[in-house]
C-alpha cells in the first residue's frame, strides 16, 4: 500500500480509452463502477472534445455483486454493440471488476458478435495509464494483424521502383501531449522529405486502416511510451524497420532526419537541410546571453525529459540541475541521459519526492508537467510545462508542436518565456532598490503575480514536518548588514545565495554570517 | 412580468395540488454517469479543516480524485489514497498492517490532523476490508490525539453526494449527548459555505433562535451535542443515513423545503421557526428585507431563464430542488428531472411545489436519456462534465451540474448566484457571433 497525494498518471484502463478515443469505428466496454466515468472529463473537458469518449461502462452497483454482474457486462456489451455498431470492440476491466474476476473477453465472445472484439488484460495494480495504452494499441495491432503476418523466411518484398518510399506515423493518442499538432508537423516534414505518410495510428485511424500498416517501408515511433511496443511486433513480425530518434530539438530533428532517409533509402544529402528554424539563431543573438548556465530542473514522461534536457543544454545553453521520470518502463534510458548531464537521475511517481529535489537543487527554471507547475509555483520559481500529465490550458488553440524544426522554435519560447528578459535582468542587477524594478517585480511580460512566491492556499501548519531546515541552519543567525546586502541580490537568486551562504556556514561551523561570510560564500560557488 | 407565479406561496396557503408528491417516477437501471462518493471529499476536506480524508483505494480512485479536484493543487492537501497493490491483493492481514503503517507515516507528518476518516472504496469492499474494525484499532492507538473514522465513498455503494452523507453519519455516534433538560436547539445539517453557514446564524438569531450549531463542524473539536431536544434542520436534500443516525440519537427532524432561492430559504427557515414558536409577525419582520433583497436579485435574470425549457441529467440529488426553484421562481418550464436517488421523504415539500406534469426519473441509463434530451431540444441542460461539451457540440447549451455543488448557493443573498448560474451560459449563447 502506498500514500499518494496526486499522480503523474491514472490507471492503465484510461490509457485504453486515450486509444479507443483517438480512432474511430472503436467501441470500448468497459466492466467498471460508475464513479469511474470521470475517466469521460478528462477527454471531454481537459482536452476539450467535443464527443463522448466511445466508452460503455457496466457501472455495477454492491447489490449487483451478489448477483450476476457477467450478465450485466453481457446486456450492456450487446446494447453498445447494438447502439454504436462499431468495427472493432475492445473489451476489459476496471481495478475493481479485475477483482470480481467477470472475464469480460470470454463473455463477449460467448456474445458472437459479428465483428472483433480484443480482450484487454490489463492489472490495475501493477500497471499505469501509458503502460495500458500501448499495451491496448499494440493488442489491437496484432489482433487485426496477425492472421497476414507472412511464415517465417519469407522477406519483405523490395519497393518497387519508382514508387515514392511511405512510413507509418504511431504513437499519437487521444489526451496526448500536443500530439495533435505534432503528427502536422512531422507529416510536413517527411513529405517534403518525398515520404509519404501511410498511416498515422491511432489518432484518428479506423480499424481498416491498421490493417494497411504493413504496406509502409517503416515505422516512425513519435512516442516510444505508446508505440514502441506495437512498432518491435511489426518489425519482427513484418521485417519493418523503425525509427529511433524522437525529433524534438533541432539536433534530434536532424539526426531524425537522417534517419528517415536512410530507412527511405533515399539520398544521404537530403538530409543536410538548412531551413532548421529559427532556434539557432535566436540562441545566439546576444540576448540569450542571459541563458548561459541557467540551472534547469527537467521532469516528466521519458521522452519529453530527455529531449528537453538535451536542448536545454546544447541548444540553449543551459545548465541541467536534475533530471527525471514518472516513468520506471523508460528509466534506464532517462538514467543514461542524466548521465550525459553529471545529475542524478530521479525515477518516482512521488510528487512529494519530486518536490524536495526540485528544492533541494535550487533551480532557476524547471521545466515539468502540471504537477511541477505546482510545486514551482509554492517555490517562486519559473516553470513551463513540457510533458503530461496537462491541464486544461496546455491544449492551445493555436498551432503548437513540439516536434520538428516549428516544435523547436515553440520550445525555445516555451523554456524562454517564464524567464525574465536579458536586460530586464541585468537592470535589476545595476539598479536594485528602483521602485520598478524592485527585486518583488515579476518578469514584466508576465504580469504581476506570475514569479511572486505563492503562498500556500493551506494553512501553515500544513507545510510538512521535514520541510523545515535542519536544527544546524536554523542556529545561524545573520547580522543584519548581511541581511541587507542579502536582500540587494535580484530575488530570483537570493534564495539561493540565502542557501549557499547558510550551507557555506554551516560546514564551517560559522554562527554568525556577515557581509564577509556572504562574498566568501559567493567566490566558493562560483556564482 | 408574471407575478402570481412567483409570489411566494407560505406553506398555509399552498396551492391545492400536490404537485408532483404522487407523480410517477420512470426508474431507470443502465449505464450511470455520475460521479461516486469520493467526490464528495473535494468540498468536505475544505470544510472540517482539521480532518484528513485517506481512501483505501486503487489508482483509479486516486485519479478521480486528482481529476475531480482539478485546478486545486494545494501545497500538501488533506486528503490521499493508501493504493492497494498487489502485495495486499495476496493476503488481508498483510493489508491491514500496510494500512497501518500508511496511517502512521501520515500522522508524523501532519501533527495538524485531528480526525481522520479512512475512506472506503470499490475495492477495498470487493476484498472485504474492514475499515471500521481498522478505524477503531487506530482510534485506540491515536486518541486522543487523533480520531479514526471510517465510511464508504465507493461508487458502487455511493453516488457522487452520497459520500458527504456517508461522511456526515459516520460523526453522528461521535457527538456528544445533549442535556436532556436544557433548552431546545437547533442543527442545520449539510456541509455549506461558511458565508452562508454566518448569514443563516444571524438570521436565526434575529428570530430569537438561540442556540444553532452546524453539522459538520468547521473543526473537530467543535462538535455539537444530540439529544431528544435537538431539532434537526437538513440544509441539503441527500442526506438519508445522516437523517436516520440523527433519529437514532433521539434528533427531531424538521421536515421542510431546501434553502434555494428566496421562496425555499424562506419555507426552510418558517420550519425552523415554527418548531421554535417564533411568533408570524417577528419571522416576517426578519425575513423581509433579505427576502425582497432576494426577489430583486432574482429579477435580472428572469427575462432571460422564463419559459425558456430545461432538461436536468442526475448528478447531485439536487436536482427536484433547483427544477423547483427554477421553475417557481424564474418561470422555467422543467422537461425532465433526473436524481440519482429520490429520498420521498425528505423531498415532499419539493415535490409538492414541482408543477404537475413534471417528468421525474430516478437512477440512470445514460443512453437513453441522451435520446430523450435530444428528441426535446432544450433550451438548457443541467449535466455532469462528461456531457457537457459533447452535448455543446451538438447545438445545446449546457450548464455542468458540479457547479451547484461547489458554490454557495443557499440562502437570500446567493438566491442571484444560483440563478445566474444558469442564466449565464444562454447569455454567453447570445453574446458570442461565432
Ligand atoms: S467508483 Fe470505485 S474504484 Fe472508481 S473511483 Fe470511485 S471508489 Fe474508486
Ligand atoms: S479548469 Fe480543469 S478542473 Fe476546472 S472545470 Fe476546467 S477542466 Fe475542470
Amino acid at each position: 500500500m502506498q500514500l499518494t497525494l496526486w499522480t503523474y498518471e491514472g490507471p492503465p484502463h484510461v490509457g485504453a480509452m486515450r486509444i479507443a478515443t483517438a480512432m474511430k469505428g472503436l467501441h470500448y466496454v468497459l466492466h467498471a463502477p460508475q464513479g469511474d466515468t470521470y475517466a469521460d472529463l478528462l477527454f471531454t473537458m481537459i482536452e476539450r472534445r467535443d464527443h463522448r469518449p466511445p466508452v460503455t461502462y457496466t457501472t455495477f452497483q454492491a447489490r449487483d455483486l451478489g448477483g450476476d454482474t457477467a450478465e450485466l457486462f453481457k446486456t450492456a456489451a450487446r446494447d453498445a454493440f447494438e447502439r454504436f455498431q462499431p468495427e472493432v470492440m475492445l473489451v476489459g476491466s476496471s481495478c475493481t471488476a479485475e477483482l470480481i474476476q467477470d472475464d469480460p473477453g470470454g463473455l463477449a465472445r460467448a456474445l458472437a458478435l459479428p465483428v472483433p472484439v480484443v480482450p484487454l488484460e490489463l492489472p490495475s495494480y501493477q500497471r499505469k495509464e501509458n503502460w495500458g495504452a500501448s499495451e491496448t494499441f499494440y493488442q489491437l495491432v496484432r489482433a487485426l494483424l496477425a492472421s497476414r503476418v507472412p511464415p517465417a523466411g519469407v522477406d519483405r518484398a523490395l519497393r518497387p521502383d519508382g514508387r515514392k518510399p511511405c512510413c507509418n506515423l504511431l504513437g499519437p493518442t487521444a489526451l496526448g501531449f500536443r500530439h495533435r499538432d505534432d503528427v502536422v508537423e512531422i507529416s510536413r516534414l517527411l513529405t517534403g522529405l518525398g515520404i509519404d505518410i501511410n498511416v498515422v495510428a491511432p489518432l484518428n485511424s479506423r480499424p481498416t486502416d491498421l490493417l494497411r500498416i504493413p504496406d509502409a517501408d517503416f515505422n516512425v515511433v513519435m512516442y516510444p511510451e505508446t508505440a514502441a511496443t506495437t512498432a518491435q511486433w511489426l518489425k519482427r513480425a513484418f521485417g519493418q524497420p523503425m525509427t529511433t530518434v524522437v525529433p524534438i530539438g533541432v539536433n534530434a530533428t536532424r539526426e531524425f532526419i537522417a534517419e528517415v532517409v536512410a530507412l527511405a533509402g533515399l539520398a544521404p544529402d537530403l538530409a543536410g537541410s538548412d531551413d532548421v528554424g529559427r532556434l539557432p539563431w535566436y540562441s545566439r543573438s546576444i540576448d540569450s546571453t542571459y541563458l548561459t548556465g541557467k540551472r534547469v530542473f527537467v521532469f516528466g514522461d521519458a521522452t519529453h525529459a530527455i529531449a528537453a534536457a538535451r536542448m536545454a543544454e546544447e541548444e540553449l545553453g543551459f545548465k541541467v540541475v536534475g533530471l527525471g521520470t514518472y516513468a520506471r518502463e523508460f528509466a534506464r534510458d532517462v538514467r543514461d541521459a542524466a548521465k550525459r548531464y553529471d545529475v542524478k537521475p530521479l525515477i518516482s511517481d512521488d510528487y512529494l519526492e519530486v518536490e524536495e529535489q526540485i528544492a533541494e537543487a535550487q533551480p532557476e527554471l524547471v521545466l515539468g508537467t502540471q504537477m511541477e507547475r505546482h510545486i514551482a509555483k509554492r517555490l517562486g520559481i519559473p516553470c513551463a510545462v513540457i510533458s503530461a500529465p496537462v491541464h486544461v490550458q496546455d491544449y492551445p488553440a493555436r498551432y503548437s508542436p513540439q516536434m520538428g524544426f516549428e516544435g523547436a522554435n515553440v520550445l525555445f519560447d516555451t523554456f524562454v518565456h517564464p524567464l525574465m528578459m536579458g536586460l530586464e535582468e541585468h537592470l535589476i542587477g545595476m539598479f536594485r532598490d528602483d521602485f520598478e524594478f524592485h527585486a518583488e517585480a515579476s518578469p514584466s511580460h508576465l504580469g504581476h503575480s506570475a514569479a511572486t512566491p505563492q503562498p500556500s492556499t493551506e494553512t501553515p501548519q500544513d507545510v510538512p514536518a521535514k520541510r523545515t531546515d535542519p536544527v544546524m541552519v536554523s542556529e545561524i543567525i545573520w547580522k543584519p548588514d548581511a541581511e541587507a546586502e542579502l536582500k540587494k541580490i535580484p530575488f530570483f537568486v537570493r534564495g539561493k545565495a540565502r542557501r549557499n551562504t547558510e550551507k557555506f556556514a554551516c560546514d564551517r561551523g560559522l554562527e554568525v554570517i556577515t557581509v564577509e561570510t556572504l562574498y566568501d560564500a559567493k567566490a566558493h560557488f562560483g556564482r | 412580468m408574471n407575478a402570481p407565479a412567483r409570489n411566494l406561496p407560505l406553506p398555509d396557503s399552498r396551492p391545492a395540488s400536490s404537485g408532483c408528491l404522487n407523480a410517477p417516477v420512470l426508474r431507470e437501471h443502465g449505464q450511470r454517469e455520475v460521479f461516486c462518493g469520493l467526490t464528495g471529499i473535494v468540498w468536505m476536506h475544505r470544510k472540517i479543516q482539521d480532518a484528513f480524508f485517506l481512501i483505501v483505494g486503487s489508482r483509479t480512485c486516486a485519479h478521480l480524485m486528482q481529476s475531480a479536484a482539478g485546478v486545486m493543487i494545494f501545497a500538501e492537501p488533506r486528503f490521499g489514497t493508501a493504493i492497494i497493490d498487489e502485495r495486499d491483493l495476496a493476503g488481508l492481514a498483510d493489508a491491514n498492517a500496510e494500512l497501518d503503517k500508511v496511517v502512521e507515516r501520515l500522522l508524523k507528518r501532519r501533527s495538524d490532523i485531528k480526525l481522520l476518516f479512512l475512506v472506503g472504496s470499490c475495492p477495498s469492499e470487493v476484498i472485504k476490508l474492514d475499515l471500521s474494525r481498522a478505524a477503531q484499532r487506530l482510534s485506540r492507538r491515536y486518541m486522543p490525539d487523533v480520531r479514526v473514522l471510517n465510511y464508504s465513498g465507493s461508487g458502487i455503494e455511493t453516488t457522487f453526494t452520497q459520500g458527504e452523507d456517508a461522511c456526515l453519519a459516520s460523526l453522528v455516534p461521535e457527538l456528544p449527548e445533549a442535556d436532556a433538560n436544557g433548552p431546545p436547539s437547533l442543527l442545520v445539517v449539510g456541509a455549506l459555505s461558511d458565508i452562508v453557514e454566518d448569514q443563516f446564524r444571524r438570521l436565526f438569531t434575529d428570530l430569537g433562535i438561540a442556540s444553532v450549531d452546524f453539522l459538520p463542524p468547521r473543526k473537530s473539536s467543535m462538535l455539537p451535542a444530540i439529544g431528544p431536544r435537538t431539532r434537526c434542520l437538513l440544509a441539503q436534500p441527500f442526506l438519508s443515513d445522516t437523517a436516520r443516525a440523527l433519529d437514532e440519537r433521539g434528533g427531531l427532524y424538521l421536515p421542510a423545503v431546501f434553502p434555494l432561492g428566496a421562496e425555499g430559504t424562506t419555507l426552510w427557515l418558517k420550519a425552523a421557526a415554527e418548531a421554535f414558536d417564533v411568533p408570524p409577525d417577528r419571522f416576517n419582520r426578519v425575513i423581509a428585507q433579505p427576502e425582497a433583497r432576494a426577489r430583486r436579485a432574482l429579477e435580472h435574470h428572469h427575462e432571460i431563464l422564463a419559459s425558456k425549457r430545461l432538461f436536468l441529467f442526475p448528478d447531485s440529488q439536487l436536482e427536484p430542488c433547483l427544477a423547483r426553484f427554477l421553475s417557481r421562481e424564474l418561470d422555467m418550464n422543467i422537461v425532465e428531472v433526473g436524481t440519482p436517488y429520490l429520498n420521498r421523504t425528505h423531498l415532499a415539500g419539493e415535490l409538492a411545489l414541482l408543477p404537475e406534469g413534471t417528468r421525474l426519473s430516478e437512477g440512470q441509463d445514460v443512453d437513453r436519456q441522451l435520446d430523450r434530451c435530444r428528441e426535446e431540444k432544450p433550451d438548457l441542460v443541467v449535466c455532469g462534465l462528461g456531457l457537457a461539451n459533447p452535448l455543446e457540440a451538438e447545438g445545446m447549451t449546457t450548464k455542468w451540474s458540479i457547479e451547484t455543488v461547489f458554490t454557495p448557493i443557499q440562502g437570500y443573498e446567493q438566491a442571484g448566484d444560483l440563478a445566474e448560474i444558469f442564466a449565464r451560459p444562454l447569455r454567453r449563447r447570445q453574446r458570442l457571433e461565432v
